[in-house]
């Protein structure tokens, strides 16, 4: 014991292993990190505060890979679906892999690039491990959820889904401005917003709800992904120090990143209060509640922490407050009313969890929301199920319809627009019309689902044709709950009333 | 002050962390939540690397920490004898 190092030193010689290049110059090597305006005076001030060399790191990564594994095995072996609280809660899982899993590909991807061009040789390795965790992510998912693939519909194409269906145009958007910055807003955008806040929410109480609701595989692999999230996040948070640290002039550049990110990744996080409220079919927490505690507590303390580089919490935090209390009844509207273009299925709420919205929104949901859904659950249960036939307006930055109510009046669609060579955008707030504001010339390219489909390039003219150029299985994947062969499915395992004899997926 | 939290795993080797952790931190609260352990602290939590080995009787080391964590909220001050998270204001 006496001669070996400590954690700092070896850390320091297991991970320092550049050089300055001779054979060609250092900034022509890494060309990428200067164009941003970020300036870097010593790259040796880097510290990543985990000091993981890669022994450790294969240790400890194989040792988790074993448990989790051992888990999904006996969750499979035992018929773990069977345990779940109810079918309706598989859609979660659906809509995480549709929407989520593809984005931890993406971010092995972004991660993998950063770890090439950051001059600095602590920031490359710091980055070539989080592309390794997140390819884990992604893999550990796929797997856990080919399970429920056996059983449920809704799992087969996600990734075809992902590239091409409306409402994952959201997640898949978000990633795709990420992936297209430079390297130092990609760590804002993802170390920072995505891994501190996103993760926060969608892997912490979204998977102890999970297990609440029975499914011990998923939350196994969620909180095996969160472990390495929580070194993302240290990651992301230093790559943020760091720069304030190196040069005032960065602080301005930095906090308008923020700004934006956390934004961006305020409305991804939108999908997952619908997730939490309403597709959980039991719920230890509301989407208000995780909000509270993981947001305002938790980022409130990050931003105390960040305010002696003069960084500061975002204008629109006001917004947000008072967007908790309608967020997820707004967009579980949305998914509800457009659920025959979506391979989810979505139902309304039984007065079970009426009254638990109740309970958890005393001042909103009673008097906007419960009436609304009270009426088409009526509707719904005389053969009239609403589905929109039509084609929603979305927000030229986030993607999501315009479904959003005005902060302060929530009886009125809130609408932005600006004008951009001759061309009107639309946006669903003032931070997204914001960030489109300070860079027309990338938001004006996105690929508007919408748009694209009323241009004839998804699949053809009319609801039946787009949905076949998104390969759904019309009446399986899509539509309500009810009458679905996911419902008939599981009634006849369950043994339940109103088990009607379709056919079993898997048998 | 602001607060600090741990989430763990609600598993076995996350016991003898969690005793650790009472005796090094008695302001710390901990919370019960379906499968995970939230810990929160004034401005600082501690994990001490002898406190968990004489709990579990063997030799804890304090990255054994990523086997069990969920996630934490502050900054991570890691060494050979203690992983340590805190808010600087
Ligand atoms: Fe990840
Ligand atoms: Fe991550
Ligand atoms: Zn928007």
């Amino acid at each position: 014991m006496a001669n070996k190092l400590n954690m700092r030193d070896r850390y320091k010689l297991m991970t320092r292993l550049g050089w300055e290049t001779s054979y060609q110059p250092m900034d022509k090597v890494f060309p990428y990190d200067s164009y941003e305006g970020i300036k870097i005076k010593d790259w040796d001030a880097w510290e990543d505060p985990f000091r993981m060399t890669m022994d450790a790191y294969w240790k400890y990564q194989g040792e988790k890979e074993k448990k989790l594994y051992a888990i999904m095995d006996a969750f499979s072996q035992s018929n773990g679906h069977l345990n779940i609280s109810d079918a309706r809660y598989v859609n979660a899982l659906k809509l995480f892999l549709q929407g989520v899993s593809p984005l931890e590909y993406q971010a092995h991807r972004g991660f993998a690039r950063q770890g090439r061009h950051f001059t600095g040789e602590g920031a490359r390795v710091a980055c070539q491990m989080q592309s390794l965790d997140e390819l884990r992510h992604v893999q550990t998912q796929i797997h856990g959820m080919s399970h429920f693939n056996k059983y449920f519909d809704g799992f087969h194409d996600f990734a075809h889904w992902h590239d091409r269906v409306w409402y994952l145009s959201v997640p898949k958007s978000f990633f795709d401005d990420a992936n297209t910055a430079g390297p130092f807003e990609f760590m804002v955008a993802i170390g920072f917003s995505f891994e501190y806040v996103l993760t926060n929410l969608l892997f912490v109480p979204f998977m102890s709800g999970a297990a609440y609701n029975g499914d011990m595989s998923t939350v196994s692999f969620g909180f095996s992904a969160q472990s390495d999230e929580a070194r993302h996040m240290t990651l992301g948070l230093e790559a943020i120090r760091f720069m304030l640290e190196q040069h005032e002039d960065n602080v301005p550049i930095v906090q308008r990143w923020i700004d934006k990110w956390l934004w961006r990744g305020y409305k991804v996080l939108s999908l997952v209060s619908a997730m939490m409220d309403y597709m959980l079919p039991e719920s230890p927490m509301s989407w208000k509640e995780a909000w509270e505690v993981y947001f305002e507590q938790n980022g409130g303390a990050l931003f105390n922490d960040l305010a002696r580089y003069g960084i500061t919490v975002p204008d629109y935090a006001e917004i947000c407050t008072k967007e908790k209390e309608h967020l997820s009844h707004q967009v579980w509207g949305i998914l509800y009313n457009h659920t025959a273009a979506a391979a989810i299925h979505t139902w309304m709420p039984d007065d079970a969890k009426m009254n638990w919205l109740s309970e958890k929104y005393p001042d909103t949901f009673d008097k906007y929301y419960r009436p609304r859904f009270e009426y088409w659950r009526d509707q719904a249960e005389n053969g009239n199920r609403y589905y929109s036939q039509t084609l929603p307006l979305v927000c030229q930055t986030c993607q999501i319809p315009m479904g959003f109510t005005e902060p302060d009046d929530p009886t009125q669609i809130s609408y932005r627009v600006s004008e951009y060579n001759g061309d009107k955008y639309h946006f669903c707030s003032d931070p997204c019309k914001a960030i489109f504001d300070f860079e027309p010339e990338k938001y004006c390219h996105a690929w508007m689902p919408p748009q694209q489909i009323f241009q004839g390039n998804c699949g053809g003219e009319g609801l039946p044709a787009v949905l076949e150029h998104y390969k759904f299985n019309l009446g399986a994947d899509n539509m309500d709950y009810v009458g679905s062969p996911d419902e008939a499915n599981w009634n006849l395992w369950k043994g339940l009333n109103g088990s009607v004899s379709g056919d079993v997926k898997a048998s | 002050m602001s607060t600090v939290f741990l989430a763990l795993q609600d598993v076995d080797d996350s016991r003898p962390v969690v005793e650790a952790i009472k005796k090094d931190n008695p302001s710390a609260v901990v919370e019960s939540q379906p499968a995970m352990i939230r810990i929160t602290a004034e401005g600082e939590l501690v994990v001490k690397r002898e406190t968990v080995s004489n709990e579990s009787g063997t030799d804890w080391d304090p990255q054994d920490i990523h086997l069990i964590l969920i996630s934490f909220g502050g900054n991570v001050d890691e060494d050979d004898d203690y992983f340590k998270i805190f808010w600087q204001d």
